[in-house]
């Protein structure tokens, strides 16, 4: 629990904000963006991992980690932000490994996805959910 | 409910293959009434390796009454099973007979009576006795300590956790984790780590800043031949949990892939046997031993389960040795030619009064509790009602305590966090500070009074729920639910957050908990830097002291469903 009157209410206020969000809407969002990288193609999975924490230790800067090996291009969303789009890693010939890492801010608990575009042009996908949590209370 | 074969199948058949427990020739001696310090330490040293595991002691350096959960649901693919198994489910699980000592230790059913009986457990001085048996029989056992050691009462508090310090090294650890030990402040803390003659591990603990590990992360013993990796795993959600600021710049989290690394790392480095000392709750480890291949035992921790037999995941052995100091897991192990071929199991029940306390470590006890003798033996009150706290949704404790901040704060609704220590007390029993600081004893302990609305309450609430009712364990928490005064709710546990609590009702009035309107709350052990408002047991203790003696009516105003 967070508990001064002050953290309460910010937090408090921030999570509802969060909870008012058009979800629905913010996930279309970020699905137009994911349709306007692979050009409608469909992703796969597999030969690519996301790595990010269950819960995040402080929303506001979530440490985030992409690995594609063979890939010349990834994106990262933020599927519950007002704006989706995180950044997108781009890989020359010469690049030693096809990864990347940044920390994200997140407006609540919600989905961050990864699109890696291969060599070959098909693409791969992977999905976790970061929780952002009020804390406190833990045993 | 699954039954006791499906489990034995699922679970502890193995034994059958390879190994056995200690738990059915403790029944019998139970039912033979004859318990004897023998008998509790009877074992019939098995292989070339001994695990000694203890865990959760929070401080309680003295033998205590700890009344084990009436209710500990389970979500998702655990639900029904162990630990989430309680009471007379829990007795005819593991063939337990109703009255016996092991009923008395393992559940909550007849406890009055029983503790009546049977006295109190634990005690390290006590187990200090049953560490030199093991140490007899096996010179070399390894004892790895699971952490939230230095956290609890109120010689730990007054002392910066040296109490503690002093007391377990002379029980000479191989090896330990954390959780608690955090919240002296990084600086108390690393002036103990340096100082401690065994090491205080963490595969989980990064600095923040640099993304890189910030404490070792496993040792390799050589024991009977073989290599033991011991890999720590701290508490996952140290900053979120509890107050991150008191140890800024660290980082944790379960960091399953960093699990692999390490457990790749000691395995190419010849370790035999692969043995993770965690803190991440029983919940978390199931998924964890599933998750990551390669780990021979997890010793598990934080969520204070006692399981007379060990459960098994795959080929992962999982071990619960219980909280505040009632118990101590003893391991055999045969590991050859790289892996583990065979164990023999025990949890040794610490009855305080049929295993004689060690004599130097009592006299060392004494030494640490005498400068604070006066404080510690002043009787507060008395009380009428057994107080306890563990449970998922309310312990008389906490009622008690939030009976004290509506009355002393003057709130409409009270919050009490679920934490899963804290010793229990007889109706009879006075309340000695000592007793109140071991329910209440922590850095962080100012009782706020502010005001929330209808909406932020809960969203608190929902939010608390979901750390404890995700069905994905990696999103657990490990605490209790949050415990409310002067509020009642209804929670349907199966539920997504945000849908799980309705009906929240302000119990003074009936009526129900508008969202727009305002209400004074009180609560304590917020994570927020800053926070204003006197210590929790100066306010308890005013509350106790004006009553003389303390009434608990049963609290029915939680009502679960979905479960």
């Amino acid at each position: 629990m967070e508990f001064t009157r002050r953290g309460a209410m910010a937090v408090g206020a921030g999570l509802a904000a969060a909870l008012m969000l058009p979800a629905r809407g913010a996930m279309a969002a970020a699905d137009d963006k994911i349709a306007e990288f692979t050009g409608g193609a469909a992703a796969g999975s597999g030969g690519i991992t996301l790595t990010t924490p269950e819960i995040a230790e402080n929303g506001n800067t979530v440490p985030i980690e992409v690995d594609a090996p063979g890939a010349v291009s990834i994106m990262v969303l933020a599927g519950g932000n007002p704006t989706p789009e995180v950044c997108t890693f781009n890989f020359g010939p010469l690049a030693g490994a096809q990864r990347g890492s940044t920390r994200i801010r997140l407006a609540g608990t919600q989905d961050v996805i990864a699109v890696a575009k291969m060599a070959d042009g098909s693409f791969v996908q992977a999905s976790n959910t970061v929780k952002v949590t009020i804390g406190g209370c833990g045993g | 409910m699954i039954s006791r074969r499906d489990f034995l199948q699922a679970t502890v058949a193995a034994s059958a293959i390879v190994g056995a427990s200690g738990v059915g020739n403790w029944a019998r001696l139970a039912a033979q009434q004859t318990l004897s310090q023998d008998q509790l330490l009877q074992f019939d040293t098995f292989g070339n390796v001994t695990l000694v595991h203890v865990t959760d002691i929070h401080a309680q350096l003295k033998p205590v009454y700890f009344r084990e959960p009436e209710i500990n649901l389970g979500v998702g693919a655990v639900n029904g099973l162990p630990p989430h198994v309680t009471g007379q489910d829990f007795l005819k699980l593991f063939n337990l007979t109703p009255g016996s000592p092991e009923a008395y230790a393992l559940s909550y059913v007849d406890f009055v009576a029983l503790a009546k009986g049977y006295g109190k457990m634990g005690g390290l001085d006590r187990v200090a006795t049953v560490l030199n048996a093991i140490r007899a029989d096996r010179p070399d056992a390894l004892l790895l300590d699971g952490g939230d050691t230095w956290h609890g009462s109120y010689t730990c508090f007054k002392t910066g956790g040296q109490d503690m310090v002093n007391v377990m090294n002379a029980l000479k650890p191989d090896a330990m984790t954390s959780h608690w030990e955090f919240t002296l402040g990084i600086d108390r803390l690393t002036e103990i780590v340096d100082g401690l003659p065994f090491p205080f591990l963490g595969a989980n603990i990064f600095d923040a800043e640099w993304d890189e590990p910030a404490y070792e992360p496993y040792k390799i013993f050589e024991r009977g031949g073989a290599k033991i990796a011991v890999i720590g795993q701290a508490f996952p959600y140290m900053p979120i949990a509890n107050p991150g600021w008191m140890f800024p710049g660290l980082s944790f989290g379960v960091r399953e892939e960093r699990m692999n690394q390490v457990v790749q790392e000691v395995r190419d480095a010849g370790a035999d046997l692969v043995v993770v000392l965690s803190h991440n709750g029983f919940d978390v480890d199931r998924k964890m031993a599933a998750q990551v291949p390669g780990i021979d035992v997890i010793l598990t921790g934080h969520t204070h389960d006692a399981l007379p037999e060990p459960v098994l995941v795959g080929e992962t052995m999982l071990i619960a040795s219980g909280s505040n100091g009632k118990f101590v897991t003893r391991l055999d192990l045969d590991v050859r030619d790289g892996r583990m071929m065979g164990f023999r199991h025990k949890l040794i029940p610490i009855f305080s009064d049929v295993i004689a306390p060690d004599t130097q470590v009592a006299a060392l006890i004494d030494e640490q509790r005498a400068p604070h003798k006066a404080e510690l033996e002043e009787v507060l009150g008395t009380t009428d009602s057994l107080l306890y706290r563990r449970g998922n949704f309310n312990g008389t404790w906490d009622d008690l305590i939030c009976n004290a901040l509506i009355d002393e704060r003057e709130a409409d609704i009270a919050l009490s966090p679920g934490f899963r220590w804290g010793p229990s007390l007889l109706p009879g029993d006075p309340i000695t500070r000592e007793d109140l600081f071991n329910a209440t004893s922590m850095t962080y302990p100012a009782a706020y009074r502010s005001e929330m609305t209808g909406e932020t309450l809960k969203i608190i609430i929902e939010d608390v729920a979901d750390n404890l009712f995700n069905p994905d364990p990696y999103y657990q928490q490990g605490g209790d639910m949050v415990r409310v005064g002067g509020m009642g709710y209804h929670i349907d546990v199966s539920k997504p957050q945000g849908s799980r609590i309705t009906n929240m009702t302000l119990l003074k009035t009936g009526e129900a908990i508008e969202p727009s309107k305002t209400y004074v709350v009180s609560g304590w052990a917020s994570v927020n830097e800053g926070t204003e408002g006197p210590a929790i047991w100066d306010v308890v203790e005013s509350y106790i002291k004006r009553m003389g003696t303390v009434h608990v009516d049963p609290n029915k105003s939680v009502q679960v469903t979905g479960a």
